[in-house]
């Protein structure tokens, strides 16, 4: 995770790419520079008859452009983003958190004359094992860093919604302790299983509530009198209701 | 505290959802600005945005709608921090005029460093040479064939052409083509060596002046000195010093790596540091489409066809337009900045302990 803290003490945090991501991006990226040079030499075929001279040259530096521009013109148009890094759903980001900046831009792309040392990102590759955050010199260069985009929407608000009666619900200590306790993970991990019981077999389904239940009894030890009349499912049940239905339902 | 999450996000989602339409409006156009009153709102909608941010956070729960926000903090977050949109829109005359040679000129030492590493490889191409010389093949790559032959075979093969001329000719466009994009990959590898903490970018400037030097001690040793001047002249007056400003970029660049003696972070040093480098490789990649128009159009033609005094007279004045052209913009350019800022210098100042 890539963690940025902004002056007014606000923090929050953008999931690094991992580098077989980003080597997925170079390669899509790669061929696409390949193709481009070659659509270039079809028009160039026809201006060959009139002056071959004029159409190597425009060739080589069609050909140079489209290397060194491509990554800059994209990543500086599309909120840091080749079509390569759009395919794979990661973007280039300022390491500080802020907007990106042509000249940072600039540099990280130019830099892979470096990185790319002595042949096919060795140099890079080995600058982003060492480095905490994943970065290539040319990333540490330019202070940016390339960020995994996560879902672009806001979820729904719906979830294992219950109706019946919730005994979890007649002790606020334990919902309070739930809550806290809780971690994000398990508490997702509770409401996709929740809602993906019916798709389940029933030795899986056993297995996975019996799991999830121990581990919230882990958490926090659950009286028994309260559980005494739950299966492992109803108590999970229970558990996503309280995580994510608050004090009080309508 | 939040008591009842449902409820908390329902009552906040038109908040969020109002803050995601400033930014992608934002974002659409960077050139955008908000007047007053939106600003405000603007600002107060990525605080309590921020601020359910932190209460999400401490609860721990629904990771999606964490998460969904903190990509919405995140982005309010780069409007609000958008250097980009205080600054004015790009006008090249004001860069070319002032931007470009004022830095190159604000770095004089780092140009002066790069010059003297560069002499200090010809003289020493050149010492070699005069020691041994059949170490020319060794000094100079197989890219110079043509330069490693004998010179004065080489002026009496040229000069005996009726034109170089009419077979030369039908390629100079694709020639100069080469020579520009040529040339500035060797520029841009020169100054990203810098990264190297400068070692790669003083051995790329070693080099180059080794293999000057040679040249010109081979071809004045062989009394072609005339031809040398007249072929070398008009293109490398331009091509030498854009290449030096390269080398310029590179110890700048190696020195921001290095931070000796600077209490700033890598991250801050770069910072300061990156636009300059933009500013320069943009300005030595013009230098250099320049210097390949003239070197595939004018510096192959030799005598009978086009006099060497007249190929040198051209160079110098090459030589005395970039002097000048430096020596006025980017010194005025620097008084100026001094002038309107009295008080305070270009780079900020070194933090109390």
């Amino acid at each position: 995770m890539f963690r940025v803290r902004t002056p007014e003490g606000i923090e929050f945090s953008q999931p690094i790419a991992s580098p077989v991501l980003r080597l997925l991006a170079v390669s899509i990226d790669f061929g696409i520079i390949l193709l481009c040079v070659e659509l270039i030499q079809i028009p160039l075929t026809l201006l060959r008859v009139l002056s071959a001279d004029t159409a190597q040259a425009i060739a080589f530096l069609a050909a140079f452009v489209i290397e060194i521009g491509y990554g800059i013109a994209l990543e500086w148009r599309q909120k840091g983003q080749t079509i390569g890094k759009r395919v794979v759903k990661i973007r280039v980001a300022h390491g500080a958190g802020s907007k990106l900046l042509l000249s940072q831009i600039v540099m990280r792309n130019l830099l892979r004359v470096v990185d790319h040392l002595p042949f096919f990102y060795a140099v890079g590759g080995l600058a982003a094992l060492a480095d905490r955050q994943g970065r290539r010199l040319g990333d540490i260069a330019a202070g940016t860093v390339v960020v995994r985009i996560p879902k672009p929407r806001l979820p729904p608000l719906e979830a294992a919604a219950t109706e019946k009666y919730n005994s979890l619900r007649d002790c606020q200590t334990l919902t309070a302790r739930l809550r806290q306790e809780v971690t994000p993970e398990l508490a997702d991990a509770a409401l996709q299983a929740v809602q993906r019981r019916a798709s389940l077999s029933p030795e899986a389904r056993l297995r996975i509530f019996s799991e999830l239940a121990a581990r919230f009894q882990s958490l926090v030890p659950i009286p028994e009198e309260v559980v005494r009349s739950l299966s492992k499912e109803r108590l999970v049940f229970n558990v996503v209701d309280v995580l994510f239905y608050g004090e009080k339902k309508s | 505290m939040i008591l009842d999450l449902d409820k908390f996000i329902r009552r906040e989602t038109p908040f969020w959802e109002e803050l995601q339409s400033f930014v992608r409006e934002l974002e659409r156009d960077p050139h955008a600005r908000l007047d007053f009153d939106r600003l405000q709102r603007f600002h107060y909608l990525y605080e309590r945005a921020a601020g359910g941010l932190g209460k999400l956070a401490t609860y721990s729960l629904r990771p999606e709608t964490s998460d969904w926000l903190e990509q919405l903090v995140a982005a309010a977050h780069a409007e609000i921090q958008d250097g980009n949109r205080l600054q004015s829109r790009f006008s090249f005359k004001d860069w070319f005029f002032r931007v470009w040679p004022a830095t190159v000129m604000r770095h004089w030492r780092a140009l002066l460093l790069s010059a003297g590493i560069m002499l200090a490889g010809s003289f020493f191409g050149a010492v070699v040479l005069l020691v041994d010389p059949a170490a020319k093949g060794d000094l100079i790559p197989e890219g110079f064939s043509h330069l490693r032959g004998d010179p004065s075979e080489r002026v009496a093969g040229e000069e005996s052409r009726k034109s170089s001329g009419e077979e030369g000719k039908k390629w100079n466009s694709s020639f100069s083509a080469k020579l520009m994009t040529h040339n500035t990959q060797v520029a841009v590898f020169a100054l990203c060596l810098g990264i190297t903490w400068g070692i790669g970018t003083i051995l790329a400037l070693f080099y180059n002046g080794v293999i000057l030097g040679a040249v010109a001690l081979d071809y004045a040793a062989a009394g072609e000195t005339v031809f040398l001047l007249g072929w070398l002249l008009p293109h490398g007056i331009v091509e030498i010093p854009a290449f030096l400003i390269a080398g310029q970029g590179g110890l700048l660049l190696a020195g921001a790596v290095v931070g000796w003696r600077n209490p700033y972070s890598l991250s801050a040093r770069m910072r300061l540091l990156l636009p300059k480098l933009v500013t320069i490789l943009c300005g030595v990649a013009l230098m250099l489409i320049w210097a390949g128009l003239v070197e595939s159009f004018l510096s192959q033609d030799h005598e009978p066809q086009l006099p060497y005094a007249a190929k040198i007279a051209f160079g110098l004045a090459e030589a005395v337009v970039l002097a000048g052209f430096f020596a006025h913009f980017g010194r005025r350019n620097l008084e100026e900045e001094q002038a309107e800022r009295p008080f305070h210098s270009s780079e900020p100042k070194k933090p109390k302990r």
